[in-house]
């Protein structure tokens, strides 16, 4: 009996513990997410510094609004201000939890709205580190999750689980990714290519709490290993709930936002 | 003094009122100048130069206010030509007030509307008169006066225009190149309507997206942009052609497809009123991308459409029964680099229009441009005969401010 106890739970604990570390996975992965519910709107200005590998550097501007959806993935409008050739270039995207995501571009020297394919995962987001994937709204139905243990970070205490894409043009095998225990922040993550070797780490700085709730970071690094190039958003004047609505995420707003 | 000119000085004087009552220091401004040199790989059919140089200038103006519900925006355009002096020429590309609203949006002035999907030929794209000196592409447009309504509703978006005030299409002069073999004169134009360019033309279009699908569907009333040609005999340059703008009614269609990478698009046209036969066009096709490939970050896309036009031989464009090949390649690196080339041609004929495309950023400001463009296997008959000795090459060196 003692032996067939054994035997049993030989056969049974790997599968139970890889169970239980998706559930534990996904479970800190949902309160990070419900922690940021609720923030309605809101605003920000992005300046995306790219350094290449012998430290030259260009600058990119952007502004960013987002619009919070209850039962599906946030919509989100971004104006390109620098450089200055695709100023007045302006992106309209409605992410969806799941399934392609609806994408826009205007183009204002043509005055041309053009619907654009999604399935651009793993591009470079304007020539920086950061791919479409990197920056495109972070829902829980994109990724299958597994917790793999607690570290410290930067001398906070972090969760830190793993996660795989779900899409199939994802540019990634998995990432790893850490979460501080207090407020469920993201604090690092580390992306490994198709060939599952480390591609790129991502670190968040400067963290600020907005309407006593949200928190943002000031500052992402994200380095390429494999080019020794790197690129660091720097955020501004975030703005939360500022009264923004379906109709400043359509075409029409996508014409005439400046 | 003419007409058009008297409509754009009446523009200006708007233009300069606005900015002298005070709102000029209130908003931005921004815009480009830009260099170009046009090389052509033999002289003209009229013995024109083989090698024309240009500068360009388009500042434009923005102020908004009221919680950026209610904007301004002002954009003129200059262009210096060194051997056309068709294509030395001024425009005001937009002066408008916008006033949006929660389920519409109010423009009142001159500016540019785009309708439609496909990349070889805008079929549906009507609202804009065609500013053909500054490229056969037929991309760049003249400003237009109007007074444009959109109605956004949850089915749709429904815009009504009322075009107040006609612009004529400008072709190259004698000395230019990529003309007609007889050169137009545009002082000649003629219209059906006895009110001439002053003739209230409309316009309707609804517009909705549907999950994967974006649809258009529009009527046009009014004046053909597009003019028909009369031989007339001028004094000073001998048989010229005369522009003659008839009243047409031209009910459109345009619809896009999105599925992963695939765009699948189709514009659909049926015009009534433009020379003896009614008639019905269309270019139908497709791009296909494939995005990142292996992992460089460069996006290559395919591209392949079908021009049709049901009058064939006799059609006033020369693409009736064609085919678009064509591929686009963008690098995403740090200068933007991208690349466009591709052909269209007639299975039947031979005659091949043969496009090059290339750009990137030189810094934050500059910006420089290529273009190649070639004719070949053109036959006398063919409206793209009148081309075949203007394979030309062309750089743009654009400053952006």
């Amino acid at each position: 009996m003692t032996y067939l106890m054994l035997t049993f739970c030989l056969f049974a604990n790997p599968i139970d513990i890889d169970a239980a570390a998706a559930e534990r996975g996904l479970a800190i992965a949902q309160t990070a997410d419900e922690r940021d519910q609720g923030f309605g709107d809101f605003s920000a200005d992005l300046e995306m510094i790219l350094t290449n590998r012998k430290g030259k550097q260009s600058v990119r501007q952007l502004r960013n609004r987002s619009l919070e959806q209850a039962e599906d993935g946030d919509k989100l409008l971004i104006l390109f201000d620098n450089p200055a050739d695709v100023k007045g270039t302006a992106f309209l995207a409605f992410t969806h939890r799941v399934g392609q995501d609806d994408q826009w571009l205007f183009l204002p020297a043509l005055k041309r709205v053009k619907r654009i394919s999604s399935s651009n995962k793993s591009g470079p987001f304007m020539g920086s580190e950061f791919a479409y994937e990197d920056l495109t709204s972070q829902e829980i139905e994109k990724y299958r999750y597994q917790y793999l243990g607690e570290e410290q970070i930067d001398g906070q205490s972090a969760f830190k689980i793993e996660r795989y894409p779900t899409d199939a043009n994802s540019g990634y095998t998995r990432q790893t990714v850490w979460y501080d225990q207090t407020h469920y922040r993201l604090l690092k993550i580390e992306f490994y290519d198709r060939k599952d070797s480390l591609l790129k780490t991502l670190t968040y700085h400067a963290y600020q709490q907005y309407l006593d709730k949200f928190w943002r970071a000031d500052r992402m690094l994200m380095i390429n290993h494999q080019t020794g190039k790197k690129t660091e958003l720097v955020w501004r004047n975030y703005q939360f709930q500022t009264g923004l609505g379906e109709r400043d995420f359509d075409q029409n707003s996508l014409k005439r936002a400046r | 003094m003419n007409k058009r000119h008297q409509t754009q000085a009446f523009a200006l004087l708007v233009a300069c009122t606005l900015f002298f009552a005070g709102s000029l220091w209130a908003g931005e401004w921004q815009g480009q100048a830009a260099l170009e040199n046009t090389g052509f790989a033999r002289s003209g059919g009229a013995d024109q130069d083989t090698q024309t140089a240009s500068f360009m200038v388009e500042p434009e103006y923005y102020h908004a206010w009221d919680n950026h519900q209610q904007s301004l925006t002002f954009k003129a355009f200059y262009r210096y030509d060194s051997r056309d002096s068709e294509r030395t020429h001024w425009d005001i590309r937009e002066l408008t007030w916008l006033h949006a609203s929660r389920n519409w949006e109010w423009r009142l002035g001159v500016r540019k509307v785009f309708w439609g999907v496909t990349e070889s030929f805008h079929l549906v794209d009507i609202i804009n008169q065609t500013d053909l000196v500054e490229n056969l592409d037929g991309e760049a447009k003249l400003g237009q006066p109007m007074i444009n309504l959109a109605w956004i509703n949850d089915w749709g978006t429904l815009d009504f225009f009322l075009l107040t005030g006609f612009r004529e299409r400008t072709f190259p002069g004698s000395e230019g190149r990529l003309r007609t073999g007889i050169a137009v004169d545009p002082d000649r134009a003629a219209y059906e309507s006895g009110a001439e360019e002053q003739h209230l033309d409309g316009a309707l279009r609804y517009q909705h997206s549907l999950g994967a699908w974006d649809l258009g569907v529009a009527h046009f009333h009014g004046t053909s942009r597009e003019p028909l040609f009369k031989p007339a005999v001028t004094t000073e340059h001998g048989v010229m052609l005369q522009p003659y703008y008839p009243q047409i009614d031209q009910t459109s269609l345009d619809l896009q497809g999105t599925f992963g990478g695939w765009l699948l698009k189709l514009e659909g046209a049926y015009r009534t009123g433009f020379g003896d036969t009614d008639y019905a066009a269309m270019v139908a096709g497709f791009e296909y991308t494939f995005f990142d490939v292996r992992g460089s970050g460069l996006d290559i896309g395919v591209l392949a459409e079908y021009l049709y036009d049901e009058r064939a031989e006799n059609a006033t464009q020369p693409f009736a029964d064609d085919w678009f090949l064509g591929s686009r390649w963008a690098w995403n690196d740090t200068a933007g680099s991208e690349l466009l080339f591709g052909v269209v041609f007639d299975p039947d004929n031979g005659g091949r229009f043969w496009n090059i495309e290339a750009n990137r950023r030189l810094s934050d400001q500059l910006k420089v441009s290529l273009e190649m463009r070639n004719f070949s296997h053109t036959r006398t008959e063919e409206l793209l005969h009148d081309f075949a000795r203007d394979d030309h090459f062309r750089v743009n060196l654009a400053y952006y401010f």
